[in-house]
């Protein structure tokens, strides 16, 4: 079973439609307990991050996630919000704690001039930093559909996986281990993205 | 590289799509169910659904079937239609939208665009914009799908949309609207220069040199369109060819 987490702020359903599509079983709960029956877990997440934060915390989420992943090394995606709730600390609408998987924060784009738009809208190019099992048959600087404000600065070179060029240049996937995040939406980034998600399927 | 986005629109009204000349005249064009999975194996940019029935009939968009068009469109969508409270936003993403579309409710209410982007991000809020241009060359909002005067200038109102926490802009020509004989560009002009989040033009799309023109002289980001992929043989897919050709960006 595919656990994907929902904290009332997202697009779920269409996380789940895409992972029935790549040939996963997805169960969409409320309820932190179900992770202990999850064979992988995907946060997804539209939304502020201080909102989900708030809600990830009090609901339980955060420990129960952190326990399945650094205890039992179940394969955890974070997809755009998603990727970010990984990191240490975030600070759209506020400060607040993250999972804390990938040490970092979460800071907004700045655009260069006044012709570079925020939010970073549409299809941009993912450049494969190193080798990372999310990328098998996915093309270098392929496109995927991004639509965010904030990115997740790690603090540690290792754990980039891939680049995008926007605002100069940002981090568009962290990898520590078995634990994921994309800044853009595999789900709605066609053919692509479900090779992605076939991807993350896969990692053992 | 960002690339430059061309959206086809689906016009939503009881039951089925439509496409009308200057928000009237609507025709019937189809259902929306196929009409979304030939725009997915087409790999097209983004798709943009909106129940143009809602708000004249005192509704929200049909959750049920946004879910269902959801369900077939690995693909970014937009829906819009009637959307006045945070809950109607709610609905609308977990259903599998990632965007909402928000016209008359924004009007009425300023406050929902705060309220919206405060909860769910700005990222997921289009403010869409309906203009139309009077005889002495003023431009004028109308909410209400087109019927209803608002008094409101459009660049101050997208300015205003924008700083409380609008994401993107869909910008409608009412005039041009189904007319296919180019977007207006000066009303794209003016308000794509006021704000600094992306703007979405649309309204009067008949050809892909339209389209590089809104984009090019009227500074849009992305370029909706309903009329040309709906009556004509062009698709999204040639339009973009044609950008490429004049070295726009585009995902091809």
């Amino acid at each position: 079973m595919i656990l994907i987490v929902d904290h009332g702020l997202c697009n779920v359903d269409s996380v789940a439609r895409a992972i029935e599509e790549c040939g996963g079983s997805p169960l969409i709960s409320e309820d932190p307990a179900e992770c202990a029956r999850a064979e992988r877990i995907i946060l997804p997440g539209v939304g502020s991050f201080h909102e989900a934060s708030g809600i990830l915390h009090e609901k339980g989420w955060v420990s129960a996630i952190r326990r399945e992943v650094l205890e039992y090394g179940i394969p955890l995606l974070g997809i755009c919000l998603g990727m970010q709730l990984l990191a240490s600390t975030g600070t759209e609408g506020g400060d607040a704690p993250g999972l804390d998987l990938i040490p970092g924060s979460v800071v907004r784009l700045e655009p260069p001039d006044k012709t570079v738009r925020i939010p970073h809208v549409g299809w941009n190019e993912v450049h494969q930093n190193q080798s990372s099992p999310l990328f098998a048959d996915i093309p270098d600087k392929k496109d995927f559909y991004f639509t965010h404000s904030y990115h997740l600065v790690p603090t540690r070179e290792e754990h980039v996986l891939a680049t995008t060029p926007y605002c100069g240049s940002f981090v568009s996937i962290v990898g520590s281990g078995k634990v994921f995040g994309t800044q853009f939406h595999p789900e709605k980034s066609l053919g692509g993205g479900l090779r992605m998600l076939k991807n993350f399927l896969a990692v053992c | 590289m960002l690339k430059t986005r061309i959206i086809p629109v689906l016009l939503f009204k009881r039951y089925g799509l439509v496409k009308g000349i200057s928000f009237d005249s609507w025709r019937r064009v189809g259902t929306s169910l196929p009409a979304v999975k030939v725009y997915c194996e087409r790999e097209v940019d983004e798709l943009v659904f909106l129940d143009i029935a809602a708000t004249p009939e005192g509704r929200t968009v049909d959750v049920e079937e946004v879910d269902h068009l959801a369900d077939e469109c690995f693909m970014p969508l937009t829906v819009g239609g009637g959307i006045r409270r945070p809950e109607d936003v709610r609905a609308i993403l977990r259903a599998g939208a990632e965007k909402v579309s928000i016209n008359t409710g924004a009007l009425e209410n300023p406050g929902l665009i705060d309220e919206v982007s405060r909860r769910y991000g700005r990222q997921c809020i289009v403010i869409s914009i309906d203009v139309k241009r009077h005889d002495d060359g003023r431009y004028e909002v109308f909410s209400h799908c087109g019927t209803q005067p608002t008094g409101r200038c459009p660049e101050e109102w997208a300015r205003e949309a924008a700083e409380r926490g609008g994401g993107e802009i869909l910008l409608t020509s009412i005039d041009r609207d189904g007319t296919m004989e180019g977007y207006d560009i000066a009303l794209t002009r003016r308000v794509s220069d006021v704000v600094d989040i992306p703007v979405i033009a649309a309204g009067g799309a008949g050809s892909s040199e339209h389209i590089c023109q809104v984009l090019t002289e009227g500074g849009a980001n992305a370029a909706a369109a309903a009329s040309i992929f709906h009556f004509t043989q062009q698709t999204p897919r040639e339009a973009k060819q044609f950008l490429a050709s004049r070295g726009i960006h585009v995902r091809l």
